[in-house]
């Protein structure tokens, strides 16, 4: 059935675009609201568990023993306790290897064991006492040398997909990719200059502040109860009920407030081991990851090793792109080359373009999604090689890419043509911004770069009960990770046409309401934000029906207008209006409670364009780079809360920011890694940074009822690039190697001199 | 090793706690105590999440153990509102946006008041540094530092 | 006639190219579909090869617009059909 969404783009919003304090603001700032780690049951146990101090080994036996002897401990989780339930099914036989090892340990961190005991120091204690017979493997733990022929092969049934023909030896290559339209070969035959680069970026981690934290309680009837710090409770009950063997339904997963995610936390982790400890304890297990668990063994990003080639004619044309991009996804089969060959060249308009990704396997954790995730890595080689083009054709950067930028009609460099999109007013906008004026002086630069990401739509339930004193009680299904409870009550509340305060929000757990996909892909307030929105029109509906019923007139005869039901002529009789608030005191003896409810695969998603402008200063002595100025410019369809899309693109921005500058996986010839702390894994702090500008767009989505487009992530895209270029503006080198560290910049300008 | 018995006082109240001589004292606040709004974000005091005030000089409490609390003033988010009256930090990190997930948020009140209690009148550049324990992965610092500013007006009777 | 579904359109179907070596190396194909659960079970037919990539997860762009589990999803005549790898965000 199609639904009625589209946008009045002259509607005059009421509450939507204000910018009210959100609803769990006061739990946050007064220490009451509790995340992954703060609940407690009685008689809880502590989870701990062992990992793998080798990159890669054969797990030869495990010896519990011990362990099992010392007081206190009630219960010892290893791969016997973990029958294989996957039915073929790979991706979740991975899941499961990942969750805990079988054969082999295949990155250094890998859970082994795991115990659940009566305190910290006993659980400790326990895990020192599993004797574990290991037989080292050689490893790889690069990109490039994991493809080469003599890589130790990590899986040996692994056959790399999308090649001819087929090959008869496994490989660490899992899989290759393609993408593209038209003639390379002839376009660069065509170019007046052409542009070969080749680009690292080092992995990096989501970095979110708080570990990863559950709560299981199983039941010896086989029924249990999680809480946990997630972006998505339905995925986790799915995904763990699936790899335990449980039944879907006799797990009930809450999600606690989440201490950031960005993608990191769109996966299980250790919340199957920890319902297993449960399980065989016989009593809640809570596990909490130390800081170094984080880093090891949950999902940073991939690293990567890109070519890219572009060539244009002199009047600054470009004729052909093309890009080679080995993205590593961890030990385990990923899609993430895919992702960077089909978002390279997104913001252009190409006649002849070729993108290849190619998914390598190495002994590191398995990657997981970082806000965009591939993007980021191919857009900082996409946007430096641009740069450089725009530099040796003696054209502006910003004019090289408004004359080439992708438009509506552009067939889009992964296939489909776009709709209207919001490039071309990103970059007229960034150009005539008071930043590309701003003064500069010696060693320093300006650089700028456009990112591109995709907006999700996906499976949405929401339920909206009015109580019985006219209060909005909203539960939805999509875990908070940026504010969006806010944004949700502004749309109900719009709706409704009553005032914000009057709507509250939760986030209901899995047995209160039907199945969410994950918060994800800039997906809530476009998603979640339209089932409220038609919930809330559902709603309307009813409540149009029991005024009709009060005034003994026709449904038909009744419209809602700004909270109240008003007859809908003077036809219909004469009737003083009837509040929200009066029809809800009435709802006993006009038929029982009243609510709304909206329940979709949400579609129409779009996509998303934005334009970063940095100024930076860079330190001859020392390498090191200081961001000067910093401004943000995005399409947001229509900002619902504007000071919540101005968060997600600060946030984005300064997490871009450590990625370009500072943010690294550093790994040992052991295969280890050697900075698994906020220490050495150095992310920005507040006296890195200035104050981050941003520019909100507002080009309405025809496929959402208010015009919202998705935001969270591409935010993250550019920063990579238009840093690179800044540094290149400010002292003279071009940097290929992502972080540009203080070592790497110091190499780059000795290099020069 | 036999358990410690430890008196001290948080947010004004005169409180005891059971303990190991080797529990760090942010243990003690959230297992033995309940008072959950430190956080363990690192465990090895780079992140700040766990800031508390001890004697009226900012620590992260997963650096001190919990037996040095004998006898000396905590200070923890929760005791920051009095009654139902929110601290101005805590008003304008609200009206500021100036927290999105939440976590870092108490450490972040927390260094925030130890910086305004000796320097009521920062500039930007000393409240960027004076926050430069405390991460914060969400929100690139910006409105946070606006909160702050708007804050210390107001406490200076702006 | 009552009861029956309307019947489909020739849809022409790009494939992006890691699926053109199971679709005997064509990098569009043609199939009768009215929906995308009609085009993914032609396509499987057709194609033995795209039925794994089936399976596992394909995302269908019409018009410009992704679709990633909704099979009901009609083709308008004439439409822009291309497939696509499953993606998801972060």
């Amino acid at each position: 059935m199609p639904l009625d969404v589209k946008p009045d783009l002259k509607r005059e919003f009421d509450v939507v675009g204000t910018r009210p304090l959100r609803p769990d603001g006061i739990d946050k700032v007064t220490g009451r609201a509790r995340f992954g780690a703060d609940a407690t049951a009685p008689g809880m146990l502590v989870g701990r568990i062992l990992r793998s101090p080798h990159a890669h080994a054969r797990i030869r036996g495990i010896d519990t023993s011990k362990a099992e002897q010392l007081a206190g401990v009630k219960a010892i989780i290893t791969r016997d306790d973990l029958p294989d339930h996957s039915n073929g099914d790979r991706a979740t036989y991975d899941i499961l290897y990942n969750c805990m090892a079988r054969e082999k340990a295949l990155y250094e961190g890998h859970a082994v064991a795991a115990v659940a005991a009566v305190s910290a120091a006993v659980a400790r204690q326990a895990l020192k006492l599993i004797e574990v017979d290991y037989e080292v493997l050689p490893h790889v733990t690069d990109v490039d040398a994991a493809m080469k022929p003599d890589a130790p092969v990590i899986h040996d049934d692994i056959f790399t997909e999308g090649v001819e023909p087929k090959p008869d030896k496994p490989s660490n290559v899992a899989r290759r990719s393609e993408f593209g339209h038209g003639d390379v070969e002839a376009g660069f035959r065509e170019a007046d200059v052409v542009i070969s680069r080749s680009y690292k970026t080092e992995a990096t981690h989501q970095g979110y502040i708080e570990p990863h934290a559950c709560l299981a309680s199983v039941s010896p009837d086989g029924s249990g109860e999680l809480w946990v710090c997630t972006q998505g409770h339905f995925m986790i009950r799915n995904v763990s009920s699936q790899v335990l063997g449980m039944e879907i339904s006799r797990l009930r997963v809450t999600a606690s407030e989440i201490g950031g995610g960005f993608g990191g936390k769109t996966h299980v982790w250790m919340e199957p081991i920890a319902l297993a400890l449960s399980r065989k304890a016989n009593r809640p297990v809570k596990v909490v990851m130390s800081r170094d668990e984080v880093f090891k063994a949950t999902g940073p990003t991939s690293s990567t090793s890109i070519d890219v080639k572009i060539g244009a004619k002199k009047d600054g044309t470009i004729v052909a792109a093309e890009a080679i991009l080995r993205y590593q996804g961890g030990a385990f089969i990923g899609s993430w080359a895919d992702l960077g060959a089909m978002t390279a060249f997104a913001c252009y308009d190409l006649r002849n373009v070729r993108t290849v990704g190619y998914d390598v396997i190495v002994n590191r954790p398995k990657t997981a999604a970082y806000r965009a995730p591939s993007a980021p890595m191919a857009a900082f080689a996409v946007e430096s090689t641009v740069d450089e083009l725009a530099h040796k054709l003696g054209l502006e950067p910003i004019d090289f890419r408004i004359r080439n930028a992708a438009r509506e009609g552009t067939r889009s460099s992964y296939g489909p043509t776009y709709g209207p999109i919001g490039i071309g007013a990103t970059l007229s906008a960034a150009k005539n911004h008071p930043h590309m004026s701003a003064p500069l002086g010696n060693n320093q630069g300006r650089g700028m770069a456009c990112g591109f990401w995709f907006n999700f739509g996906g499976q949405t339930c929401t339920s909206l009960n009015i109580n019985l004193d006219g209060t909005i009680a909203l539960s939805v299904g999509t875990p908070d990770i940026g504010g969006s409870r806010a944004s949700m009550c502004l749309m109900a509340a719009e709706e409704l046409g009553i005032p914000y305060e009057k709507v509250r929000c939760v986030v209901a757990d899995t047995s209160s309401l039907g199945y969410n996909d994950v918060t994800d892909g800039s997906r809530v307030t476009f998603s979640s934000g339209m089932a409220t929105i038609l919930a809330a029109r559902d709603a309307i509906k009813k409540l149009c029906g029991r005024a009709a019923q009060m005034w003994g007139i026709s449904e038909e005869a009744v419209i809602w207008e700004k909270g109240y039901a008003k007859p809908a002529g003077p036809n219909a009789g004469e009737f003083p209006p009837l509040s929200l608030k009066e029809i809800a005191a009435a709802a006993a003896t006009t038929g029982g409670p009243i609510a709304g409810h909206h329940e979709f695969n949400a579609d129409g998603a779009g996509v998303s364009f934005a334009t970063h402008i940095v100024d930076v200063e860079v330190d001859r002595e020392t390498g090191a780079t200081r961001i000067l100025r910093y401004t943000v410019l995005q399409d947001a369809g229509k900002a619902v809360h504007p000071a919540y899309v101005e968060g997600q693109f600060q946030g984005g921005a300064a997490q871009g920011i450590g990625w370009a500058l500072n943010e690294e996986y550093v790994y040992g010839e052991d295969g280890r890694l050697q900075n698994a702390g906020f220490l050495d894994y150095r992310i920005p702090v507040c006296s890195d940074l200035p104050m981050i500008d941003t520019v909100i767009l507002e080009i309405p989505n025809p496929k959402h009822p208010y015009g919202v487009r998705g935001v969270g992530e591409t935010s993250i895209v550019p920063p990579l690039a238009a840093i690179a270029n800044a540094v290149s503006n400010a002292v003279g080198v071009r940097m290929t190697h992502i972080p540009m560290s203080p070592p790497r910049i110091l190499k780059a300008l000795e290099g020069r001199s | 090793m036999p358990a410690v018995h430890v008196t001290t006082t948080v947010n004004g109240d005169r409180l005891d706690y059971v303990c190991e001589s080797d529990e760090t004292l942010l243990d003690c606040l959230r297992d033995r105590l309940g008072l959950t709004g430190a956080k363990e974000g690192c465990g090895t005091g780079d992140c700040g999440a766990c800031s508390i005030i001890l004697d009226g000089r900012l620590v992260c409490s997963c650096l001190v153990l919990g037996v040095e609390a004998e006898n000396r003033e905590i200070e923890t988010v929760e005791g920051l509102a009095e009654g139902d009256n929110l601290h101005p930090l805590q008003r304008k990190f609200l009206e500021h946006a100036a927290l999105q997930c939440g976590i870092c948020t108490p450490g972040i009140l927390m260094a925030a008041k130890a910086l305004l209690d000796r320097n009521p009148s920062p500039t930007e550049e000393e409240i960027r540094f004076g926050l430069a324990g405390n991460l914060c992965r969400c929100t690139g610092y910006d409105k946070i530092v606006r909160a702050v500013q708007d804050a210390a007006k107001e406490l200076q009777g702006a | 006639m009552i009861g029956t579904k309307p019947q489909g359109e020739r849809v022409r179907v790009t494939l992006w190219g890691s699926l053109r070596s199971a679709a005997e190396g064509r990098d569009t194909v043609e199939v009768e579909a009215a929906t995308i659960r009609e085009l993914f079970s032609r396509l499987g037919k057709s194609y033995p090869g795209l039925k794994p990539f089936i399976d596992r997860g394909i995302a269908v762009s019409i018009n410009g617009q992704i679709f990633r589990d909704s099979w009901s999803q009609s083709i308008p005549k004439g439409a822009e059909v291309y497939l696509l790898p499953r993606i998801a965000g972060g």
